[in-house]
C-alpha cells in the first residue's frame, strides 16, 4: 500500500515538473482542435487520408514561428457508423478545451451528429459528407461544410451520363440518408435529363449477397447500373456484376472514389464513372503545394479523394481561431461570415447554412487502374469507349 | 419472367443455399451429440477464412504461384487449424459445462465468439479492412440467353456437395459415425458398450468446424471479398437454417441452408416492396415455420427422451 502511495506521490510530483517545465519551455498556449472520420471499417482509407491531411494543417501552422497559438489535434474515429458518431461527436463537444472541429465523411453520420454540436455549441467544418440536409436540413449555426452537396453532384451526373448516350437505369443505393439521397436527387436530375428509370433497389450497407438483385436488373437489360453508396458494397456489386455477365456501364458517386475500390476490383474498375465537388488536386489552386507538403511529412497511406478538403476546413478553422481567439462562439460568428477565402481548393463562401457555395464538380472515370479527370481520358477522346456507347 | 432468368435465380440460391446448408451442418452435429448450441460457429468460419487468405499470402510470399497448389495449400490449413480449433473448443470451454445449464454454453460462446471477431479485427494487418480473397478458379462463362453460369460457381458448388455427401457417408457408414450416431442417442448406454465419449464429442466438433471453414474459404473464392464481419450473419442464418429443418439432424440443416435461401431469393425478387426487407421477410417465415413447426420440419427421432 506504501509503495503504491509513494510512486503515485512521485509520479504526480513528476508530471508537475514537466508540465511546469514544458509550461516554460513554450510561450505559447496550447489550442485543441477536433476531427471527426472513420479511421476504421470499410471506409478508413478517406477516413485517414482525411486525418492526415487534417493533422498536416495543423503540423505546418504548429512549425510557424508566427502562429499564436501551438494546436494539439484530438482524432476521433466515427467507423462511419451512426451510432459510434454520436458518441464521439459528444466526447468533442463536452470537452470544452475542443474549440473547434473538423469533422465526418460519412453523411449518414454527420446528420446524426449535427444536433449534438448545436447543443454543445462546438462549431465543425463537415470536410466530405455530401447530404445536403447536413447544413440545409436545419439553422445550426455551428455547421459549415467546405464540400458541395449531392445535389450539385447528380445534377451533373445526370446530365453529363444522359449526354453521352445512355438512356435507361437502374438504380441501386444503401438504405442509410447518404444512399436515399442519393438515389432521391439523382432520380429527380435524371427525369430532367431525359433518361429512364427502369427499376430501383434498397439495400442494407452490410450485404453480402447482390445476386438475386442483379439478376432482376439484367432482366430488365439497362444501359447503366448507378450505384449511391460507398466503396465496400461498390466493389462488391461491380463485381457480383460481373459473375452475373451484366454488360451495363457501372456510375458511382463521391462515395466510392477511393484508392481502395480499384485495389478491390483490380481490372474490373476500368471504365467506372464518378463525380466529386472540387477540382483535381493536381489541378487546385494550392494542390502542388498540398502534395508536396504530405510527401514530406511521410505519412504512410495516401491522402485519398478529401484529404485536401480536410486540410483547407481544418486550415480555414485554424485561421479563425488565430483570428479571433480560443473561443467558441467567436470562432463561429467569424466563421459563419467566411466570404471569398482563398484555400488549397479554391474560394470558400459559406451562406446562411455554412454550406460553402462555390461547387465545381469534377468527372472521373477509371483509366489503367487510376481516377482519371473525364476530359484527360482516353474515353473522353474516344480512343476507348465505355460499356455500351453508342 | 423467361427460363433463363429463373435458371440464373435458381443458380444464385442455389449457391447461397450450399453455404448456409453447410454452416447449418455444424450446428446440427454439435446439438446432435451434445445438445449444446455453439454461437461461436460463425466466428470460427471467419477465423478459418482468415487462416485460409493467410496461408495463400504466405504461399505467394514464397513465390509458390501454382493456383492448384495455393487452393489446396489454402483449404488445408483453414479446414485443419479450424477443425482443431473446434476441438480446442469442446475440450476446454464446452465439455467443462457439460452438466451446466445450457444457457451457460450458450453464453460462453456467443462470447468467444466476440473475442475471435474482435482479436481479427484488431491483431489481422489492417484487419478492420475489407481483403480481396484472391481469384484462384477458372472464370470461363457459359451463356444460355439471359442465364449466365461460371466455371467457378460450378466448382465450388461441387465441391459443397463433395463435402455433404462425405459427411453424410461418415456418419452412416463408418465406424466413427455409428459411435456419434450412438453418443447422440444415448450418451450412458453408448459409453457402456465401451465408446470413448469425450474423444467423439471432440471430433464431432472438429468436424463441424471443419466444414464451417470450408464453407468460409467457399464463401471467399465466391465473393471475392473476406472481412472480419462476414460470420455474424452466417452464423445467425446458419443457426435459423439447423432450428428450422430441425436441430440435431443433418438433412433437416441442409433442407433448411437451401429453404432460407429461397426465401432470400423470393424476398428480394417476387415481392413488391424494396429488396433491403429481404432479411425481414425471411426470418418472418422462419418465425413462422418455428410456431408452425416447434421441433422443425424434420424432427430428430430422438428427440424425445425420457
Amino acid at each position: 500500500m506504501s509503495v503504491l502511495r509513494k510512486s503515485t506521490v512521485s509520479a504526480i510530483a513528476l508530471a508537475m515538473v514537466l508540465t511546469v517545465g514544458s509550461g516554460l519551455a513554450e510561450a505559447k498556449d496550447k489550442v485543441k482542435v477536433g476531427f471527426i472520420g472513420p479511421l476504421t471499417g470499410g471506409v478508413s482509407a478517406n477516413g485517414i487520408g482525411g486525418r492526415n491531411s487534417a493533422d498536416l494543417a495543423v503540423q505546418l501552422r504548429n512549425a510557424d514561428a508566427n502562429a499564436k497559438y501551438e494546436y494539439e489535434m484530438v482524432a476521433l474515429d466515427d467507423e462511419c457508423k451512426p451510432n459510434v458518431g454520436v458518441q464521439v461527436a459528444t466526447k468533442a463537444a463536452s470537452d470544452k478545451h475542443i474549440i473547434g472541429g473538423v469533422t465526418h465523411y460519412c453523411s449518414a453520420v454527420a446528420i446524426g451528429a449535427v444536433d449534438i454540436y448545436n447543443k454543445f455549441g462546438l462549431p465543425v467544418i463537415v470536410w466530405a459528407a455530401v447530404l445536403p440536409d447536413i447544413t440545409y436540413g436545419n439553422k445550426h449555426k455551428e455547421v459549415h461544410r467546405v464540400n458541395g452537396t449531392m445535389i450539385n453532384q447528380n445534377d451533373v451526373a445526370a446530365d453529363f451520363v444522359a449526354g453521352l448516350g445512355y438512356r435507361n437505369w437502374v438504380i441501386i443505393h444503401d438504405t442509410t440518408d447518404y444512399g436515399k439521397g442519393h438515389n432521391k436527387y439523382f432520380s429527380e436530375a435524371l427525369a430532367k435529363s431525359g433518361g429512364k428509370i427502369l427499376a430501383t433497389f434498397g439495400v442494407t450497407s452490410e450485404q453480402q449477397d447482390f445476386t438475386a438483385e442483379l439478376t432482376k436488373a439484367k432482366a430488365l437489360n439497362p444501359d447503366v447500373i448507378y450505384f449511391g453508396g460507398l466503396t465496400p458494397i461498390g466493389v462488391r456489386i461491380r463485381s457480383q456484376m460481373e459473375k452475373l455477365g451484366i454488360a451495363a456501364e457501372f456510375q458511382g458517386t463521391s462515395g466510392i472514389m477511393s484508392d481502395a475500390f480499384i485495389t478491390g476490383l483490380g481490372p474490373l474498375a476500368e471504365g467506372t464513372l464518378a463525380f466529386r465537388e472540387g477540382a483535381p488536386v493536381d489541378k487546385l489552386p494550392g494542390g502542388k503545394f498540398f502534395v508536396q507538403k504530405y510527401k514530406e511529412q511521410g505519412y504512410p497511406e495516401s491522402p485519398e479523394a478529401y484529404g485536401p478538403f480536410a486540410f483547407a476546413a481544418m486550415n480555414l478553422l485554424l485561421d479563425t481561431i488565430e483570428e479571433v481567439g480560443p473561443n467558441r462562439k467567436k470562432v463561429r460568428k467569424v466563421l459563419n461570415k467566411t466570404s471569398d477565402r482563398d484555400s488549397i481548393v479554391g474560394k470558400i463562401s459559406f451562406d446562411d447554412h455554412g454550406q460553402n457555395t462555390v461547387a465545381a464538380i469534377t468527372k472521373y472515370v477509371v483509366q489503367d487502374g487510376k481516377w482519371v479527370v473525364w476530359e484527360d481520358s482516353e474515353y473522353a477522346s474516344g480512343k476507348r469507349m465505355l460499356v455500351g456507347m453508342k | 419472367m423467361d427460363a433463363g432468368l429463373l435458371g440464373q435465380f435458381v443458380a444464385n440460391g442455389m449457391m447461397l443455399g450450399m453455404m448456409y446448408a453447410l454452416v447449418a451442418v455444424g450446428f446440427t452435429l454439435f446439438f446432435g451429440v451434445l445438445d449444446v448450441i455453439k454461437f461461436s460457429h460463425g466466428d470460427v468460419l471467419m477465423v478459418g477464412t482468415f487462416a485460409g487468405f493467410s496461408a495463400y499470402l504466405g504461399l505467394s510470399a514464397m513465390g509458390i504461384d501454382n493456383v492448384f497448389v495455393q487452393l489446396v495449400g489454402i483449404l488445408v490449413v483453414a479446414v485443419c487449424s479450424m477443425a482443431f480449433l473446434g476441438a480446442v473448443i469442446a475440450r476446454y470451454l464446452v465439455l467443462p459445462l457439460k452438466s451446466a445449464p445450457p444457457l451457460n454454453i450458450l453464453l460462453i460462446t456467443l462470447m468467444l465468439g466476440t473475442v475471435l471477431r474482435e482479436a481479427v479485427r484488431l491483431f489481422f494487418p489492417d484487419g478492420s479492412n475489407p481483403k480481396p480473397f484472391p481469384y484462384l478458379l477458372p472464370t470461363d462463362t457459359w451463356s444460355f440467353g439471359s442465364f449466365t453460369l461460371r466455371a467457378d460457381s460450378v466448382i465450388l458448388l461441387l465441391g459443397g456437395l463433395l463435402v455433404i455427401v462425405g459427411v453424410h457417408v461418415l456418419i452412416n457408414k463408418t465406424k466413427m459415425g455409428l459411435a456419434m450416431r450412438a453418443v447422440a442417442q444415448d450418451e450412458e448406454t453408448a459409453k457402456c458398450m465401451g465408446i470413448n465419449f469425450n474423444m467423439i464429442v471432440l471430433l464431432t466438433f472438429a468436424l463441424g468446424s471443419g466444414v464451417a471453414a470450408f464453407a468460409g474459404v467457399m464463401n471467399g473464392l465466391y465473393y471475392n471479398e473476406i472481412n472480419f464481419s462476414m460470420g455474424l450473419l452466417l452464423g445467425v442464418i446458419g443457426f435459423s437454417a439447423a432450428i428450422i429443418g430441425g436441430l440435431g439432424n443433418i438433412y433437416g440443416a441442409i433442407l433448411g441452408g437451401f429453404l432460407f435461401a429461397a426465401l432470400q431469393t423470393v424476398g428480394a425478387v417476387a415481392l413488391p416492396f424494396s429488396s433491403a426487407y429481404k432479411d425481414v421477410f425471411a426470418f418472418a417465415v422462419v418465425i413462422a415455420l418455428m410456431v408452425w413447426r416447434p421441433t422443425g420440419l424434420i424432427a430428430e427421432k430422438s428427440s424425445e427422451r425420457v
